[in-house]
């Protein structure tokens, strides 16, 4: 590690500040609008959960938080795309 | 600064692309075979894709004093149609002897279905039988982890497959560790949306050391940089990092990984 904790935070709080300022809107903005959720919005809570971790694997843990967690090949693929989250496998 | 771009889609971007990457002090770069944003109807499609690869695209970079090589495939978003796959693969070794060709690539997976696995046993299978390097596509998104497991248990099935000569593209924090552990090298792709940003990307050089690693923009049709491997280098600076270090990731490592194809001369 080429950096001081107290360098880090120069060089990185005011961006994660934005990024954090901008999840939170983002919430308030899924908040006020009507209509259902999906699987997505569970997942992304899920997945701010293991912001509160201890030690260093935090990225990972997020990421597995929105993964596909089966081992097995699907029958056949739905189509090109991802989402950015598992849907389960009933969907 | 100087800096090897071992994954650009340059068929996809503009001549202005390619002189900004030159200014930046772009030496080569390297553009695998991959899905052109819709599905190709025919292996002629990908005949006539194939000869841009190594005809067209070589011309354009040499304009700008870039080295321009190329890796082959139907990439893993075609895969589902496996006749179809099987007439590209019939295909593909009559550019092998091109001489900007590197290897077999991108090769992989998208949706981790059985179709996608019968096509990356094929094009594994291609690769051994010709001696070739392989480029690995991991999936996107929620697919990844999983798709970056199947992989790797295909890959080590295939006892004629040397782990060195294998690059697993795309990795993130939760599938560097298993792509190192088997022997392979791993990519980091420099996405302003999703794969990995700059600073991850560094973070995960601090983590995991410099050995078997690279850093590429995969630049394409969708949101993408052409320069994030020397703004990332860049970052890296910040940082305070030794310029060794940084020459190593942008430049040492990936020149390292291919010459081991005697085609790659810069």
């Amino acid at each position: 590690m080429a950096m001081t904790r107290q360098k880090v935070l120069d060089q990185y709080f005011m961006d994660a500040r934005h990024k954090l300022i901008d999840i939170a809107a983002f919430l308030d903005r899924v908040e006020r609008a009507e209509g259902d959720a999906d699987f997505r919005l569970e997942a992304f809570h899920d997945a701010m959960k293991r912001l509160d971790d201890k030690g260093k694997d935090r990225a990972q843990d997020v990421l597995m938080a929105f993964s596909d967690p089966t081992e097995e090949p699907i029958p056949v693929a739905p189509g090109k795309g991802a989402c950015g989250a598992w849907p389960g496998e009933s969907e | 600064m100087r800096f090897i771009e071992p994954h650009a889609h340059m068929v996809s971007r503009t001549t202005d692309d390619y002189a900004d990457m030159a200014t930046a002090g772009c030496v080569a770069l390297c553009e695998p075979a991959f899905w052109a944003g819709f599905d190709r109807g025919s292996a002629d499609g990908f005949r006539d894709y194939f000869r841009q690869l190594t005809e067209v695209e070589p011309r354009r970079a040499a304009n700008y004093g870039i080295k321009h090589f190329t890796w082959l495939c139907i990439n893993p978003k075609e895969s589902e149609d496996i006749a179809l796959a099987a007439d590209v693969l019939s295909v593909i070794p009559e550019f092998m002897e091109c001489p900007n060709v590197l290897g077999i690539g991108e090769i992989g997976l998208n949706k981790n279905s059985r179709n996608e696995i019968k096509v990356l046993q094929q094009h594994v299978d291609l690769a051994a039988a010709h001696d070739q390097l392989i480029l690995v596509h991991t999936p996107h998104l929620e697919d990844k982890h999983k798709g970056t497991r199947l992989i790797l248990d295909v890959l080590k099935y295939d006892s004629r497959i040397n782990p060195e000569r294998v690059m697993i593209d795309h990795v993130e924090e939760h599938t560097i560790g298993m792509v190192l552990d088997a022997g392979h090298w791993g990519g980091m792709t420099l996405y302003p949306e999703s794969k990995c940003s700059p600073a991850r990307a560094i973070d995960m050089v601090e983590r995991y050391g410099s050995e078997r690693l690279w850093w590429d923009a995969a630049c394409d049709w969708g949101p993408s940089v052409p320069l994030a491997v020397p703004r990332t280098a860049c970052e890296m600076r910040r940082r305070g990092h030794d310029e060794s270090l940084i020459e190593k990731i942008i430049f040492e490592n990936p020149k390292s990984f291919l010459s081991q194809n005697d085609r790659f001369r810069l």
